[in-house]
């Protein structure tokens, strides 16, 4: 177990810069993800960690060492990557006990703890097979168990859930979340999916273009997105992001023309000089009322019951800003008719210009 | 008497059959005729001669294993054939092969202008084995050639052959086909780029160094490659006889010491018109072939791994 640093981390292919100085602290036993859109950098970041990318200008340091020349051989670090990358003339066994043979670990050490990861991973009866003769999921839990019987300073996961199915994917998501708490260990993780971020970390890293949009604990990006991208980005479904047009501004709070007649008052302040705005919504921030209470009435074009939540699809007056709305329970709501709706109080998010968030006061919103 | 008649739908059945696949055997068969003219039949007329006593001029006269006899008990130039043979192919196959993979390693690692050293390295293959450079080889390695030179500067005598010396002359035959190492090269190269980048690196991430890693993961999987690669040069390392043809001018000297077994069959059939011996000695060489493979064959389950855990 061990603390990372990354001290303003460059990384050029030629003239292409990649990764534009990534400043990040990871403390003893934290999971942290790094989150974002494919060719965000984020793997490449985890590779410029495991030592497999060399950095182009910046330090990283273990644990206070500064391993810039110290080569993947010596670092310390274990990596599960995504097409698992397990040994294919290699039993089982020989996967999980390569590491160690390396490193000259006693006979006995290495059955101990090839013993124990197999226990953890329920992979026992699997040990003698070759990875060619395994389903994906007991590649993929071969694949951690080699990871974890080299007791690492530190887990690196290269989107490792990718190529299992759906359920598979939940079902290893819980369980490596289970065993990050049973080890203890300090775990970084790269995924562009936004839930396995929400779920699994301690802290996620939101990457874009080889830029850090934002870090935060999970609920922070939900509740407080720093800026468009983010709020965009986390949250499923993504977030109604409307544009809009300030029409008054009173001393914390602003009135926002959305669509013709529709207007909301967002509570924020002190408002510097803003014209054009994007108003945010989640999904799940709207509540269905009766015609007389409502803020916004949508035009329905699609309905999608799912049993426990129904996601109606529509758009304002106009036409010109699609609305995504996440109702609990079901709702008996055809196409074409309309819909009554409210925002939930302080579930408002503003974005200047140029897509900054302004700071929320304590969010209310009137009908216009 | 009950007789069998093919019932009319089966009979309609199979002239569907021939009428479908008709263009396709017609296409087959000029390939059949070159088969059946030039193979299978030489190869079966062989095997009968191999049981006779044929000189070419008057017809074959049935002498049972007399031929195989003689070959055992009696040929001593048959076990020096044998003798040269073996020593070409337990040298020049693993010192091929090796000097293939080294290489191919150099290559693989996408230096600048790779593919113009690939070039280079891959022309002693397509030349290598032509007599034009055995000839050259001969001017090379012979009385005064160039290497007689550079030995006197390294204060040899004057005079010095290394192909007119008994000593010698396997050796220099042995570099010879070292040096076209370019067929077994591109097939490592291509079996080198089928190992994925990951196993290297989480190989790396295990802690394996340069070494470690290619003894571990490159080589093992390599291994169907290089079973591949030993089979092809073992057979033809068996079947070489060009170069010791054009360097010996036939004779297989000095002293019989690059008398080849194909060159050996050659003198036999072709010189001293013993065709029948020639065809038990071309059988008996069919059948070392035949059990070295079947021997790389049955080794391979003990370090030739594959894809699929077999």
């Amino acid at each position: 177990m061990a603390d990372l640093k990354l001290v303003n981390v460059c990384k050029s292919y030629g003239q292409v810069d990649v990764i534009h100085g990534v400043d990040l602290e990871v403390k003893h036993g934290e999971f942290v993800v790094f989150v974002g859109p494919s060719g965000c950098g984020k793997s490449t970041l985890l590779r410029m960690i495991a030592g497999l990318e060399e950095i182009t200008d910046g330090d990283v340091v273990i644990d206070g060492d500064y391993v810039n020349d110290v080569d993947a051989t010596d670092r310390g670090l274990a990596m599960v990557f995504q097409s698992y990358a397990l040994y294919p003339h290699m039993t089982v066994r020989k996967n999980l006990s390569f590491g160690l043979e390396i490193a000259r670990v006693a006979r006995q050490e290495i059955d101990r703890r090839v013993a124990e990861a197999a226990r953890i991973l329920k992979i026992e009866d699997y040990l003698d097979r070759h990875p060619a003769k395994l389903s994906g999921g007991q590649r993929q839990r071969v694949a951690i168990g080699r990871a974890i019987v080299r007791e690492p300073k530190i887990f690196l996961f290269d989107e490792p859930l990718s190529n299992l199915d759906a359920e598979l994917r939940v079902a290893t998501r819980v369980e490596i979340a289970k065993l990050h708490e049973r080890l203890g260990a300090t775990m970084i993780y790269v995924t562009h999916d936004q839930v396995e971020a929400m779920t699994m970390a301690d802290k996620i890293v939101v990457l874009r273009n080889g830029v850090v949009e934002q870090i935060g604990a999970p609920l922070d990006l939900y509740n407080h997105p720093a800026n468009l991208f983010v709020a965009g980005f986390i949250g499923s479904p993504r977030m109604n992001l409307l544009e809009g047009r300030v029409i008054g501004s009173r001393t914390g709070e602003i009135e926002i023309e959305i669509a013709d007649n529709v207007r909301i008052t967002a509570p924020i302040g002190p408002l510097p000089d803003v014209g054009k705005v994007t108003l945010g919504i989640r999904p799940e921030h709207f509540a269905r009322v009766g015609a007389e209470e409502a803020q916004l009435a949508l035009t329905i074009d699609f309905v999608e019951a799912l049993g426990g939540e129904t996601l109606v699809y529509g758009s304002l007056p106009g036409g010109s800003q699609p609305i995504i709305v996440k109702l609990d329970g079901q709702h008996l709501i055809e196409n074409g008719a309309s819909l009554s709706l409210t925002v939930q109080p302080g579930q408002m998010h503003v974005f200047d210009a140029t897509g900054r968030a302004l700071p929320k006061m304590r969010a209310t919103a009137a009908a216009a | 008497m009950a007789t069998t008649t093919i019932p009319r739908s089966r009979r309609d059945a199979i002239a569907k059959r021939w009428q479908r696949g008709r263009s396709g055997y017609m296409f087959l068969i000029p390939w059949l005729i070159g088969f059946f003219a030039l193979t299978l039949g030489p190869a079966l007329a062989s095997l009968y001669l191999a049981f006779t006593k044929y000189d070419v001029l008057t017809p074959p006269v049935f002498t049972g294993l007399d031929n195989f006899g003689y070959m055992f008990f009696q040929d001593y130039r048959f076990r020096q054939a044998l003798q040269v043979t073996f020593t070409y192919v337990l040298w020049s196959v693993p010192l091929k092969l090796g000097l293939a993979l080294l290489i191919a390693i150099a290559l693989d690692k996408g230096t600048r202008g790779v593919d113009l050293y690939r070039a280079i390295f891959y022309l002693p293959s397509l030349i290598g084995g032509s007599v034009a450079i055995a000839v050259l080889w001969r001017q090379l390695f012979d009385r005064d050639g160039l290497t007689d030179q550079l030995l006197q500067l390294l204060g040899w005598p004057p005079g010095t052959s290394l192909l007119n010396n008994p000593d010698h002359a396997l050796k220099t035959l042995i570099v010879l086909s070292v040096w076209q190492f370019g067929a077994p090269m591109v097939i490592f190269l291509a079996g080198l780029r089928q190992i994925p980048q990951h196993l290297h690196e989480a190989a790396r991430m295990d802690g394996a160094k340069t070494m470690q890693r290619f003894s571990r993961i490159t080589l093992p999987l390599l291994a169907p490659v290089i079973f591949f690669n030993l089979i092809m040069q073992t057979i033809d390392a068996f079947k070489a006889f060009t170069q010791a043809f054009v360097v010996s001018a036939g004779t297989g000297g000095p002293i019989d010491s690059t008398l080849f077994y194909t060159l050996y069959l050659y003198q036999e059939g072709f010189a001293f018109f013993r065709m029948g011996y020639a065809s038990a000695l071309a059988w008996f060489l069919l059948i070392i072939i035949a059990a070295f493979t079947a021997l790389t064959f049955l080794s391979a389950k003990y370090w030739v791994h594959y894809d699929d855990g077999r």
